[in-house]
């Protein structure tokens, strides 16, 4: 801040404090040529004024809230420049802006530390990260498959779970339409603990297009609809599911493979294993192929940081391996 | 000449005078130095403007009244930032008229919402909030599905915000009708969702 800014502040600030303390030592005495507790000689509606003085109760509270003022600008931020005896700021912005150190809670804790000043956030998070921060990095130096073995930490990520997945995978991970059944062990990318880390890491980003992007008739997906339902096992009408294999001969076996089992590289879902994701029906089904399906999982390196994720994954391994 | 009460009491003008350099005081020592600050005034790094699709599902945002129920302020606080991610900086909204910082959270903080969910999510949540969420109490928004937009006022819009100081380009300007036009509420409204909190994550 400028020193023009600064002075403003101070000043205006000073003046306040100071003007109020004179005008309640002001109005404290009886500037009045009558007696205290005598009319003033008027009268409205019937109602007469008379010399008063403030109440005590209320002109002591006045003065705590003035010595208060006083003594919080002497300890915190408030003036202007001047930081204060505690040097306390809300958090490293500011240091973080002085010492050219962005973003780094540690370094601005251990700076403002040796400085004497108090960083209240960084602060914070350091705290939390002495209590909780070595149980998650010994989570991370687990391999996730004994992870998964660790009750406590299948506990935390039952929590992590609930807090940051559950708005789309829902708080039993069983999903919704659209948004993957998580115990069910059928996976789009790969169910093994690795993959299942890289799916949450990175995010996925699901990418049929509509019929494929190739060269099928609208007319053709019902025959479709019905080879899908014959992949699965399901009740289908076989001539129809005969015409629909021609249909996905036409290149729908690109992606899906030619027994239907899907490609998990490209997460080309497996079409025998009768989990459905967009719905089962015949009309969902039409549906998912007249327009394509584009289901994207958003990343959450950045958001939850790998640590967090390595227990997650575990977690969401074990739902479907108990 | 003595001080008196009755000098201020009988003369309203006087007492309005008053009244205001007191009640000014506050805002010329909190708000006039911010606005000569380079910490308030500079945008962060990777602050952009929003598009013209963004900038017309904000407007949507504001006429809901999202910004009633949903704050976007991030405080420095461990508890908030462990929830929704950095706290908010003054730098990422220096571009923002007016700002939708908001003071209630019936809902959760959206400062950093974009990119939290897909674009389905967000479709699916907001014609039906407890399709996904079955504790909430959000409201269905399911008519912004069947409202288009025709982005007449877009362009405008945009130079009123260039008035204010984004920097918004001329071709920028020029493409906004068509870059809007035919999109429905909907899209517009995820498209602004989803530019939440890009600049810092």
């Amino acid at each position: 801040m400028s020193s023009f800014w600064s002075i403003w502040i101070t000043v205006l600030t000073i003046l306040v404090i100071v003007g109020c303390f004179v005008l309640l030592r002001i109005c404290s005495k009886n500037t009045t040529d009558v007696e205290e507790g005598e009319s003033m000689g008027h009268t409205f509606d019937g109602i007469e004024e008379l010399n008063n003085p403030l109440p005590k109760w209320w002109s002591y509270m006045f003065y705590i809230t003035i010595v208060f003022g006083v003594v919080y600008l002497i300890l915190y931020p408030g003036l202007g420049n001047f930081k204060g005896v505690f040097e306390w700021t809300s958090a490293n912005q500011v240091i973080g802006y002085e010492k050219g150190i962005k973003e780094d809670s540690k370094a601005a804790v251990e700076l403002a530390n040796k400085e004497g000043r108090w960083v209240q956030y960084d602060q914070e998070v350091k705290a939390a990260d002495d209590q909780y921060g070595h149980i998650f990095k010994a989570y991370a130096e687990t391999p996730l498959a004994e992870l998964v073995k660790n009750e406590d930490a299948m506990k935390v990520g039952g929590r992590l779970f609930l807090q940051n997945c559950a708005q789309c995978h829902g708080s039993d991970a069983r999903g919704s339409v659209g948004f993957p059944d998580l115990t069910d062990n059928a996976w789009l990318y790969g169910g093994e603990l690795e993959t299942i880390k890289t799916s949450i890491m990175n995010g996925r980003r699901g990418m049929m297009p509509p019929k494929g992007g190739l060269p099928i008739e609208d007319s053709e997906a019902k025959g479709l609809a019905e080879y899908v339902f014959k992949l699965s096992g399901r009740e289908h009408d076989a001539a129809l599911a005969a015409q629909g294999q021609g249909s996905y001969m036409k290149g729908c076996f690109a992606c899906h493979g030619m027994d239907g089992t899907g490609n998990k590289l490209l997460g080309a879902p497996n079409l025998t294993d009768n989990a459905w994701l967009y719905g089962a029906s015949r009309g969902s089904i039409e549906q998912t192929i007249l327009q394509g399906r584009t289901g994207v999982m958003p990343a959450w390196k950045e958001v939850l940081g790998e640590e967090k994720v390595h227990v997650i994954s575990a977690y969401v391994y074990s739902l479907s391996n108990k | 000449m003595k001080f008196n009460h009755e000098i201020v009491e009988k003369n309203i003008g006087l007492m309005g005078i008053l009244t205001v350099i007191a009640i000014s005081i506050g805002g010329l020592v909190q708000i006039t130095p911010l606005l000569f600050q380079k910490d308030t005034t500079e945008p962060v790094t990777d602050l952009r403007p929003y598009t013209a699709l963004e900038l017309e599902g904000r407007d949507i945002y504001i006429r809901e009244g999202c910004n009633n129920c949903h704050s976007q302020m991030i405080r420095p606080l461990r508890a908030e930032t462990e929830r929704y991610g950095h706290y908010s900086v003054a730098g990422e909204h220096v571009w923002e008229h007016p700002f939708l910082w908001g003071s209630k959270r019936t809902g959760p903080d959206l400062a950093r919402v974009g990119g939290r969910y897909s674009d389905k999510w967000h479709e699916v949540h907001l014609l039906d909030p407890r399709a996904v969420v079955p504790q909430s109490n959000m409201p269905s928004f399911k008519w912004l599905a069947d409202a288009t937009l025709d982005g007449e006022l877009t362009a405008k819009k945009m130079e009123v915000f260039r008035g204010f100081g984004v920097p918004y380009s001329d071709e920028e300007i020029a493409g906004a009708q068509k870059a809007v036009k035919g999109k429905t509420e909907m899209e517009a409204i995820i498209a602004y969702l989803q530019s939440l909190g890009h600049a810092l994550k």
